[in-house]
């Protein structure tokens, strides 16, 4: 099923969480949420769950206006940071909430129940622990429980809000490529929110980068790296050098050297920034005589503006 | 011989496990056991004929019937102010938390002839109600209404706290299943807050067993109708009766007890249903 948002916006006080975001989710793919904290990311992701309620905007499910519609009517499966398992229930119990609590003329029989929740359990791969309490579990093994909770009524869609935050580095690595396998078994449409970079890249079909309250740029994880949409996008995915410098006539001066920059060409005088990632910098070895390192740098500002220049850099080894 | 030195964390085990004994036996024990002991002078027949009269069983009856009448219907309400309290914020909301407390800090002489005063036949309240052939004061049902006034903090305090650390997320959870307002209330909320709940029932019940200031002016004290435990206990200590007002103290002691181990093993029950058993 696919998710269209069209302009929400939400406020929290004088706070503005989203500021005009519309956006589609396609049927069956991976989407990250990615940005850092206070983004607006997991307000995003409960609208569209609809825990909470934009102050303007649509949201829509499968082409249907679902803006009105109660959480309960949403059918989405949400899985949430801290797990939130009911640790009053076992484990086989926490998984067949969802059945038991459909109205008595769509509820599931007993032995039905019992079949859906033991190949949810063997699904994730966790069908030995169907007699423990949450409090007896594992963080990765909550948090698998909580993932066969939400899809036991076979949600159309499914709301992960940070997942793995609350896990380990291992744990998070190992259930994150988990994640991914499942997802390519299932194809239900998912969107999970994060501020790891390295998870969003890996694992989601697509990347949506947010920052205060607005949609910097979507795409798929190369496209979102290899071309960054703006100097947000650059700083926050991955590591990156900036060069400050002064833009005149389609060269950029950093220093004593100047960098060729032909969309600047109308520019007189102007402060500017070059960024360039660590592996667009070649490093040549020093030789004698020479009054510095030569440096190969290939940048990319906005859609390829920038070509491979050359300069020798004021830097003097040791 | 060399014996083994358990390392603590904490020093002064001994030293504090000591005092602990001491005051307890200093402040509990050696007083409850006095009250045995002073039960001893009687013999048995004599012991027997003391706590089984028709009028002391009526007292009884009337003690811890309507302690638990007042316990249960402190539970059920005293559960609503505790979520109002936590849930919604409103205008006036602190002063309402304030005024949970006065059953304890008011004495309970006052409260017991405000009371009266209030629910007598001539009273405000016991004035509209008369017409209705409805009487309270100087009735078991005044009883019930002077126990259920003092025992209401307990079951909001015991609960507040519980309902205050309960997680937002554990109802989205159960409404993104799909759970309506009232199945998510049953099978999330109220097990997770029942210990707590439990706990406030056996305070609210262990005080209204005790109290005697407040029921005895709206009870009437009329024998073998509205004449409670600790009022006859008081009345034979005024007729010099020493043994016989130990002799049931004991009995409420032993029933007070009895009931209260009953309710523990249902916390823990509901502890075990909750979950935190390590």
């Amino acid at each position: 099923m696919s998710i269209e948002v069209r302009n929400i916006t939400k406020h929290f006080g004088d706070f503005v969480a989203l500021d005009n975001v519309s956006l589609e989710f396609p049927t069956g793919e991976l989407v990250a949420l990615l940005g850092p904290s206070g983004c607006g990311k997991t307000t995003l992701l409960r609208i569209i769950a609809g825990m909470e309620i934009a102050d303007v905007g649509e949201v829509h499910f499968h082409g249907e206006d679902a803006t009105q519609r109660d959480v309960r009517e949403r059918k989405v499966g949400f899985v949430f940071q801290h797990y939130a398992l009911f640790r009053h229930m076992t484990v086989f119990d926490n998984i067949a909430f969802g059945l038991r609590m459909k109205p008595r003329a769509e509820r599931p029989s007993k032995t039905a129940i019992k079949d859906k929740v033991m190949s949810l359990l063997k699904l994730v791969q966790l069908d030995w622990l169907a007699d423990r309490f949450p409090a007896q579990l594992s963080g990765g093994q909550r948090q698998r429980i909580a993932l066969a909770r939400a899809l036991a009524t076979e949600p159309k869609v499914l709301l992960l809000d940070e997942p793995f935050g609350a896990l380990d580095a291992k744990v998070r690595k190992e259930l994150r490529r988990w994640l991914r396998r499942l997802h390519d078994e299932i194809h239900v449409t998912s969107i999970f929110v994060t501020h790891d970079q390295e998870e969003a890249l890996e694992v989601a079909d697509r990347v949506v980068l947010m920052n205060r309250g607005r949609v910097e740029q979507l795409g798929t994880p190369a496209e979102v790296y290899d071309t960054p949409a703006s100097p947000f996008v650059f700083g926050f995915l991955g590591h990156v050098n900036l060069f400050h410098g002064r833009a005149h006539d389609g060269w950029l001066h950093v220093g004593d050297v100047a960098l060729e920059a032909p969309d600047q060409a109308g520019a007189t005088d102007a402060p500017a920034v070059a960024y360039a990632r660590p592996h667009e910098i070649e490093l040549d070895r020093y030789s004698p005589g020479q009054q510095g390192i030569r440096v190969q740098l290939c940048a990319r500002l906005p859609s390829d503006r920038w070509h491979a220049s050359s300069w020798n850099a004021k830097t003097t080894p040791n | 011989m060399s014996r083994r030195t358990r390392h603590n964390v904490l020093p002064g085990f001994n030293l504090a496990m000591g005092y602990t004994l001491f005051y307890l036996g200093l402040i509990v024990l050696i007083p409850l056991s006095a009250a045995f002991i002073k039960t001893f002078a009687l013999t048995w027949e004599q012991f027997w004929g003391a706590v089984s009269t028709p009028r002391v069983v009526a007292s009884y009856q009337l003690t811890f019937g309507a302690s638990l009448i007042g316990a249960a219907i402190n539970a059920f309400f005293g559960l609503i102010v505790a979520w109002v309290l936590v849930r919604y914020t409103f205008p006036g909301k602190r002063i309402l938390d304030a005024l949970v407390d006065l059953p304890f800090a008011l004495p309970t002489a006052v409260a017991g002839i405000a009371l009266t005063a209030l629910w007598a036949e001539n009273g405000w309240i016991g004035s509209l109600l008369k017409p209705l052939g409805i009487k309270v004061a100087f009735t078991p049902l005044g009883v019930v209404l002077a126990l259920t006034f003092i025992g209401l903090p307990f079951v909001v305090r015991t609960v507040q706290p519980v309902l205050e650390d309960l997680e937002s997320e554990l109802e989205d959870a159960a409404a993104s299943l799909g759970a309506t307002r009232w199945q998510t209330f049953v099978h999330v909320i109220l097990p997770t807050i029942l210990p707590a709940l439990l706990t406030g029932f056996a305070l609210a019940f262990a005080r209204a067993v005790g109290e005697y200031g407040s029921v005895v002016f709206i009870a009437g004290n009329l024998p073998m109708r509205t004449e409670i435990t600790p009022l006859l206990i008081i009345t034979k200590l005024e007729q010099y009766d020493y043994n016989g007002a130990t002799a049931l103290a004991v009995v409420m002691l032993l029933f007070s007890f009895v009931l209260l181990l009953l309710i523990n093993v249902l916390q823990w029950w509901a502890n075990r249903r909750a979950g935190r058993e390590s």
